[in-house]
């Protein structure tokens, strides 16, 4: 396609992205380089309807002209992503010295806000991630074996975890699994345990959390793989049961090659959303137990007083995140890219 | 629950049409614009501020839980999107910090005399919003469970462990303490609570240094924990909600709970009638020897722009001062709120917000940092009660976590 | 596949992947039977903190009401709370969302997939990299300039962060199904005179369906589902079924009418069981037809 052509066909959408995501990374990136600027603070008496008591307050007329002179803030460079509610350089230096063993210095850096998140992040990630698209590849491949008249019915309600809004999907199932609600009790008859509770404890909490995530994304990943079984070439299969291949070496030599580029895709989309995890830690209340690097920022931005820079540099730091971990994904797609090209 | 949602219902549709049946209030044009929470009390207020719309005034009202996260953005600009802020206590503080609202001496002076003095909101000397209804948390408790067993209604948390032990040997109840002491906001509000109780400063006096990894730091952490062990296993999830329908389902006796609940706890939904009648409000709870109750009071009021002109700023103050007039109260209304309005008279229901004020609990601090705070110790706290790390350690992590946002945010 | 291949089972595996398939089925629609079971109770039987029978008998709800069922939580969501209005916006915002999408995303689709130049993969990959960017960030971030451009609050705007936050997903689904229509279609077109544009509108528009519409379906989702965007930009007017059910929960110091939210959960979730009943066909085909091959 010609260039200019190619430009009429990809300004509408690119205008939309560059608008609404791309500039708004730029501002993100800059927030995070500058802090608000330092605040003059003065004693003050401050009277309410139950009293008058000493106070303090910020003083405008102090800070109005360092805010005009530099509308942006004051410059930090890359204080906010090294200071200890980040990336804690300092902090990591101290406890690598400080501590005798490796578990010492992994227990001194989990107690750190942004490890602690990360850790969660990543075990989410790389928990849920693989078990969706074994579950997936299960559902898909027994639907695939039941006669066709069972299959709509099947399908549809395969597909029922993925459409329901996440927060209120985790908030159902947050009311199932109390202790006294059906599942919880239920759990509790099949522990043997009467006082089994998933939300008291943190590794039970990480459980419930993974496992919701898994029950929510399986779907997606059994439509897809599902409707690749349905293409699987014919021809290759039938020469393959004629050359006499068991079952199992029809999967192995056919199926699952027809199926890779499938789990490429899933696996980019569920990094991806896997990598964000936020909704479930809400909707279960679970911020005792987990914190994931999206909490982390609502965190920043939800308080009384909204930490901008910070939540820019946690989310920067997200980006570089997902990047990293798509990489090998991106470079295999940069292959078949070439490979198309010729 | 019924009328309320009907009152909710008539606010609703006051706001949405601006009808000229109620037009007036002495405005003659200008625009108003309100933003806040969306309880019914303040709905309340906003449909009777909103009715002063007519020929030239134009008014509207943006109720949502989400308006902490709004309010801000929508009066940096200029003109300012919303020219009103619902605020309480707490949140006023964001609005100061961003120099976003206006002192209101000269329209108190002008329009506002007939608004009674107490409930004037002054920082540093000047007036900056106007206070409509009081908040605060205290004991509420199962009165039969108590009577049967022989116990005294605690009046501290030292007795009110002595009580759930009681409770507990005499198997009323497994679990017979509540609190929202869910991670986060809830915890750390109860936090502030425990450590005000125990004569606690945040601070070093006039300066954003934090000052909390104390003796009384500690004391409160333990009191927690301990209250914790008498506490549902999940009580790190149970926020007001969660806790109040563990004691509507009859297995809470005892727990520090917000006057604003009280009412629902009470009423015939949600909760077996023997149930629901025997629950009963006390006072504020003490803790420790320093007299101060481990509670904070709350207030909530409105507040006017800076950003906008001087016409929409009088129309502002004159609906919103016709918003939180004695007119607003009626059979309905009356029951929504601890008002601080005249007129109103006091429900049994809300004895427990009057007892807290009475007993000279402090209010909620209203420093520019404190939010920073607050944040901090909802995230930290849990760390100490799950039992990941000590006292000390958790404090010293609190004091670290501040300190780096205040630096951020140049306070420090 | 062939059903001889399922005849060459063991009833042992075919045992197991009848169960399998069985436990997974419960596990998946379970929830959705509960709460719709539920919603014709009272709160109070819901949760059943005291006792989870209750839930299912209705204990509380024949005290309150007199009956086992309760069509209060319905009528208290539509009615009272004028749920219908939501669900106005809603149907708006998410057809001018899929539709808007679908348009300048088939658009881009194909133009990344006809451009063999490396620009059109990194664009391809700079969109997948947007869609990493944390929502809540790109939200906040908006607010200020949205208050300042008086765009705060209104449908449209709305309308527009979700087709660009949805854009990434809509491209790289597209491009992949563009990518399996044979490239000799649209050229040959172009050499019987054809410029690019037509032949993308005589040749490529009648063959591009099946994927349109499985990529069409997931937009739809984004666009019904979406909390982060709607929650924090659209005013109270115009606000949409999501957060609606959000302010259903109270906050800390007023409790909130739980069962209008678990009725209007019910609500939403209605429309959508409809939808994947009629288009679970299509959502496969499409898939099938190349949407996914990488």
């Amino acid at each position: 396609m010609k260039h200019k052509t190619f430009f009429w066909f990809v300004l509408p959408t690119s205008l939309a992205m560059i608008l609404f995501i791309a500039l708004p990374i730029v501002s993100v990136v800059m927030q995070s380089v500058y802090a608000p600027h330092e605040q003059v603070i003065v004693e003050v008496e401050n009277c309410d309807i139950f009293g008058c008591k000493k106070s303090t307050m910020v003083d405008q007329d102090a800070t109005r002209e360092l805010r005009e002179a530099e509308p942006l803030g004051r410059f930090v460079g890359t204080d906010i992503y090294t200071n200890r509610n980040h990336l804690a350089t300092s902090e990591v230096g101290l406890a690598w010295q400080k501590s005798s063993s490796l578990r010492d210095f992994f227990s001194e850096i989990m107690n750190l806000p942004f490890y602690r998140a990360l850790a969660f992040t990543l075990t989410f990630t790389f928990v849920v991630t693989p078990l969706v698209l074994i579950l997936g590849f299960i559902i898909a491949v027994s639907v695939n074996s039941i006669p066709s008249i069972l299959r709509g019915p099947t399908i549809f309600l395969s597909l029922l975890p993925m459409i329901i809004t996440p927060l209120i999907g985790s908030l159902i199932l947050f009311w199932m699994i109390d202790s006294r609600g059906i599942i919880g009790t239920l759990l509790q008859q099949l522990s043997g345990d009467p006082n089994l509770s998933m939300k008291a404890s943190t590794p039970l909490t990480w459980v419930t959390l993974i496992f919701y995530g898994v029950w929510h994304a399986a779907p997606f990943a059994f439509v897809v793989y599902y409707a690749g079984l349905q293409s699987v070439p014919k021809d290759t299969l039938e020469s393959a049961m004629i050359d006499g291949a068991s079952r199992w070496q029809q999967v192995r030599y056919v199926i699952l090659p027809h199926l890779v580029p499938l789990t490429t895709f899933i696996a980019l989309m569920q990094l991806m959303d896997n990598f964000r995890v936020f909704e479930p830690i809400v909707g279960f209340n679970a911020s005792a137990h987990a914190q994931s690097l999206s909490s982390f920022i609502y965190d920043d931005l939800g308080g009384e007083t909204r930490l901008l820079s910070s939540a820019a540099a946690t989310s920067v730091l997200t980006i570089v995140g997902i990047s990293v971990l798509l990489a090998p994904v991106l470079v295999r797609t940069w292959r078949e890219f070439g490979r198309t090209k010729k | 629950m019924k009328t309320l949602v009907k009152g909710t219902l008539l606010g609703a549709m006051m706001i949405s049409g601006s009808s000229a049946v109620y037009a007036g209030c002495g405005i003659e044009e200008g625009r108003i614009s309100i933003v806040g929470n969306e309880f019914p009390a303040i709905q309340t207020v906003a449909a009777a501020a909103v009715a002063c719309a007519g020929d030239g005034v134009e008014a509207t009202a943006n109720l949502t839980a989400d308006h902490q996260k709004i309010n801000v953005a929508g009066m940096q600009g200029n003109p300012a999107e919303y020219t009103s802020a619902i605020i309480a206590n707490s949140s006023i503080v964001a609005l100061m910090n961003e120099d976003v609202i206006r002192p209101l001496d000269d329209l108190i002076a002008e329009h506002g005399q007939d608004i009674p003095k107490n409930q004037l909101i002054t920082i540093n000397g000047k007036v900056m919003a106007v206070a409509f209804m009081a908040n605060a948390q205290h004991l509420a408790y199962r009165k039969d469970v108590l009577a049967d067993l022989g116990i005294e209604p605690p009046t501290s948390y030292e007795e009110m462990l002595a009580a759930a032990e009681k409770v507990r040997a005499a198997g009323a109840s497994e679990y017979p303490l509540g609190g929202a002491y869910k991670a986060g906001w809830n915890l750390a509000q109860e936090f502030v609570n425990m450590y005000i109780g125990h004569g606690g400063e945040f601070y070093q006096p006039g300066s954003a240094v934090p000052a909390i990894n104390n003796e009384q730091g500690v004391a409160a952490l333990e009191m927690m924990k301990s209250l914790s062990a008498y506490m549902n296993p999940d009580y790190l999830t149970h926020d007001s909600n969660g806790t109040g329908a563990e004691m509507e389902a009859g297995n809470v006796i005892m727990m520090n709970m917000w006057g604003s609940r009280i009412g629902k706890l009470q009423d015939d939904e949600g909760a077996p009638p023997e149930i629901a009648s025997n629950i009963e409000v006390g006072g504020p709870l003490m803790v420790g020897d320093s007299g101060t109750p481990a509670t904070t009071l709350w207030w909530d009021g409105w507040t006017v722009a800076k950003n906008i002109s001087d016409a929409d700023a009088v129309a502002t103050f004159l609906a919103m001062k016709n918003g939180i007039s004695p007119s607003i109260l009626n059979e309905e209304t009356m029951g929504q709120a601890v008002w601080m309005i005249d007129g109103y008279e006091p429900a049994p229901v809300n004895q427990g917000v009057f007892a807290s004020i009475a007993a000279g609990s402090t209010a909620y601090p209203m420093l520019p940092y404190h939010g920073l705070m607050h944040t901090a110790l909802g995230n930290e706290i849990a760390d100490f009660l799950t039992g990941k790390e000590d006292a000390a350690t958790t404090l010293a992590d609190i004091e670290a976590a501040y300190t780096t946002a205040a630096t951020e945010k140049g306070f420090l | 596949m062939s059903s001889s291949v399922a005849e060459r089972r063991s009833p042992l595996l075919k045992f197991f992947a009848w169960s399998f398939l069985i436990s997974w089925l419960v596990l998946a629609a379970f929830p959705f039977f509960w709460t719709f079971w539920g919603s014709f109770k009272v709160e109070g039987d819901f949760f059943s903190k005291a006792d989870w029978t209750w839930a299912i008998f209705g204990h509380l709800t024949q005290a309150e009401t007199g009956g086992a069922f309760t069509g209060d939580g319905y009528h208290g969501a539509w009615i009272q709370e004028e749920f219908w209005r939501a669900a106005l916006n809603t149907l708006i915002v998410v057809v001018c969302v899929v539709g808007i999408s679908l348009t300048i995303g088939t658009l881009g689709g194909y133009a990344l997939s006809r451009s063999s130049y490396n620009y059109a993969f990194w664009l391809l990959i700079i969109a997948l990299m947007f869609r990493a960017l944390p929502q809540i960030t790109l939200v906040s971030g908006y607010l200020l300039p949205f208050y300042e451009w008086n765009l705060w609050g209104k449908l449209p705007t709305a309308i527009i962060v979700l087709v660009a936050i949805n854009q990434p997903f809509t491209l790289w689904m597209l491009t992949s199904f563009f990518k399996n229509i044979p490239k000799d279609l649209d050229e040959s077109a172009m050499v019987d005179g054809c410029t690019h544009f037509q032949a993308f509108r005589h040749v490529i528009i009648p063959v591009m369906w099946p994927g349109v519409i499985t990529t069409g379906l997931f937009s739809l989702l984004l666009a019904y589902n979406d909390f982060a965007v709607t929650a924090m930009i659209l005013s109270k007017e115009n606000q949409t079924m999501v957060p609606k059910i959000a302010s259903f929960l109270g906050t800390t110091q007023t409790k909130g009418n739980v069962m209008f939210a678990v009725a209007s959960v019910v609500s939403v979730t209605a429309p959508l069981f409809v939808l994947v009943m009629f288009f679970q066909r299509q959502i496969v085909s499409g898939l099938t037809a190349g949407a996914v091959k990488g």
